[in-house]
């Protein structure tokens, strides 16, 4: 089991309150319970040193250690910090253009099919003409992978089965979607690795073709430290315009996406909750967010209590 | 710029003719191993262990130092348990050899199962593949296509039939073919999905109406780039169906894989494998010493 970050800050606070003095030593402990929470959370290592380091200024600068309950104000940085490191405010969906092209990226296996299933569900839902375009030349079955999620969810798939040209493939499927009235089209794309400079090279050429009004980095939610390197990657090469952070499902805390945030300063759009395409993708709220990762949904209700 | 050479010098620097390691040589040494995913109890627990030994043989050069905390860490990694089961090869008085293959979604089960089976084949055995994932998306063709390309009998009743069918298909079809080995597929799942998990224990469970003792191995997959959630994942697939091997895959990227350290500590189960990639030849047998010195390499990117 995850060690509960509650329970530790609950310590720590009861700690700052039995002195009944409040030292920067006391802060100092409460804020490297903290630091070690984001790092089993896998927020990055340098990521969590300056965070923590932040947090200490503005529990010190504050009047945190004067305050009449400090363990709840302590809480309300700490939460507020990180809400506001995962971008503040929703940032919609709008994709625009005739069609409005979207284009998805990301590491072999993060989830990026399944997105592209469940992202043309949801547009045809709302009235959309959809088009999935089958652009990852290179996994067994893909192309059959995209075809069973377009027959499952009744959306249009776009494939040329023998065709090893994605760029190719993607240029003629927004042909065919402009011939046919298309008003949504989603290119989905093999899974590649930030150092692999031939495919990094080749989905740079794919979005220069194309011109997506949206580019999507999918990420798995459960990935450790190096979230940030291949986020940084992607994004220099892509200047993707948002990030889809996918198996939330799960139990992990997901504290990379607070890394990726942090480095790369794009909008988390969508969460992935399942495999099935029904019900399973959200908008992603940053405050929630930032309560999985530090398992802190019970610690405002324990600083109450304390 | 936390190369291997970099490390070093600092460690030459910091050590030379000293019975403590300094602390900056130890925030460093945790820099590293976490950015590693080794993740902070296991490091904690790895710089304890330099720290008695650099107490107990007082006076080390940074040689031995280095030395010394490559094999701290690889003492952490579990040995190879399995008896007779090295690298590649299967043991002959298990025969079909059976391989049941479990993990998260999308760490590359199916993958390394291809290449395992290209493996045996290269030795002129005989394989049959299980197309257990019956779930997710084409799973069976993906499968398939890996039959193909590395000339291996798949069984499968289609997708969206019981995974535990095909399981026992496949056994069965291992044992009256006179196959070497049988690797059967599952589909990806999480652990905290108690349906599904029990679906593996039944999967397990009903392979052994075929032949007593079977599945000789529970080879569990996990994605080189996850991080302390792969911790959780290793308990609860164990749980479900005894665990007996690892392949940690991807490593091929700037990810370490450095969280199969504590999970090998801990349950005690064998890293078998390392995905270095998604050709049918980027398996390789794991290296306890290559994999801890990888975490001291620059990184590439
Ligand atoms: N539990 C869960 N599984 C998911 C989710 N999204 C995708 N998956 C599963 O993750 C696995 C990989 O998903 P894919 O959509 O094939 O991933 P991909 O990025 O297209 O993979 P490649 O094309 O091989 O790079 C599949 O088993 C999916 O069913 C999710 O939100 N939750
Ligand atoms: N770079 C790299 N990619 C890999 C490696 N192993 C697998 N992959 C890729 O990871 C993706 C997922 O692999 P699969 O074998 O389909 O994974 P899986 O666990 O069977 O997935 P599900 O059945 O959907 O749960 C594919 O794009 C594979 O090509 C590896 O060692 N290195
Ligand atoms: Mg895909
Ligand atoms: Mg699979």
């Amino acid at each position: 089991m995850f060690d509960n970050l509650s329970d530790k800050l609950d310590r720590a606070v009861k700690n700052l309150k039995g002195e009944g003095r409040i030292s920067e030593i006391n802060v100092a402990t409460t804020v490297k319970e903290i630091r070690k929470a984001l790092l089993d959370a896998d927020v990055n290592f340098k990521i969590a040193k300056q965070i923590t380091n932040e947090i200490r200024e503005e529990a010190l600068g504050s009047n945190v250690l004067t305050a009449v309950s400090p363990g709840q104000m302590f809480t309300k940085i700490v939460s507020d910090k990180l809400t506001d490191l995962m971008g503040g405010e929703m940032t919609p969906f709008r994709p625009t253009g005739t069609p409005a092209v979207v284009l998805i990226a990301g590491l072999q296996g993060s989830g990026k099919t399944t997105f592209t299933g469940k992202l043309g569900l949801r547009l045809k839902k709302q009235g959309k003409q959809v088009l999935l375009v089958a652009c990852d030349v290179y996994r067994p079955a893909a192309i059959d992978q995209l075809e069973t999620l377009g027959e499952q969810t009744g959306v249009e798939v776009y494939t040329e089965r023998e065709n090893k040209n994605p760029v190719e493939i993607a240029q003629n499927a927004i042909a065919h979607a402009k011939k046919t009235g298309k008003s949504m089209v989603i290119v989905d794309t093999a899974g590649r690795l930030a150092v692999d400079e031939q495919m990094m090279k080749e989905i740079e050429a794919v979005k220069q073709t194309i011109e997506p009004s949206e580019t999507l980095f999918v990420v798995d939610s459960m990935t450790g430290q190096d979230a940030v390197n291949t986020a940084k990657t992607f994004n220099e090469r892509l200047n993707f315009d948002g990030v889809v952070l996918t198996k939330l499902d799960g139990d992990t805390r997901g504290g990379a996406a607070l890394s990726i945030r942090r480095v790369v300063e794009k909008p988390i759009k969508f969460i992935s909750l399942g495999e099935k395409l029904e019900n399973t993708l959200e908008e992603f709220h940053p405050d929630r967010m930032a309560q999985r990762i530090l398992g802190m949904g019970d610690v405002v209700t324990l600083v109450e209590k304390a | 710029e936390k190369s291997r050479g970099s490390f070093f010098t600092q460690l030459t620097k910091a050590v030379a003719g000293k019975s403590k390691v300094d602390d900056e040589v130890l925030d460093n040494l945790e820099e590293i191993l976490v950015t590693a995913d080794v993740g902070v109890d296991t490091t904690l627990k790895i710089i304890e262990r330099i720290e008695e030994r650099v107490e107990r043989d007082k006076y080390l050069d940074a040689e031995e130092l280095n030395t010394i905390l490559h094999e701290e860490i690889a003492g952490l990694l579990s040995e190879n348990q399995t008896e007779d089961v090295h690298g590649f090869s299967v043991p002959e008085d298990k025969k079909p050899y059976v391989i049941l293959v479990v993990g998260v979604n999308g760490v590359g089960k199916t993958t390394t199962i291809g290449k395992l089976a290209a493996k045996y084949i290269a030795q002129g055995k005989k394989v049959v593949l299980g197309a257990g994932d019956t779930f997710r998306a084409a799973a069976v063709d993906q499968l398939k296509m890996w039959g193909e390309r590395v000339g291996a009998d798949v069984i499968s009743r289609g997708m969206n039939t019981d995974p535990s069918a095909v399981a026992f298909d496949a056994v069965q079809r291992g044992v009256e073919t006179n196959a070497d080995v049988v690797i059967v597929d599952t589909a990806g799942r999480l652990h905290n999905k108690i349906n599904l998990m029990n679906e593996l224990t039944k999967i397990r469970r009903v392979m052994t109406k075929v032949t007593d003792g079977v599945p000789h191995e529970v080879l569990l997959v996990l994605d080189g780039s996850t991080g302390q959630n792969a911790v959780i994942q290793a308990r609860e697939f164990t749980k479900a169906t005894e665990v007996t091997a690892i392949a940690v895959t991807k490593l091929d990227g700037t990810a370490k894989g450095g969280v199969v350290i504590g999970i090998s500590d801990e349950f005690k189960i064998p890293v078998k494998y390392i995905g270095v990639g998604e050709g049918v030849d980027h398996l390789q047998a794991f290296n306890k010493m290559e994999f801890v010195a990888s975490f001291f390499n620059a990184p590439k990117a």
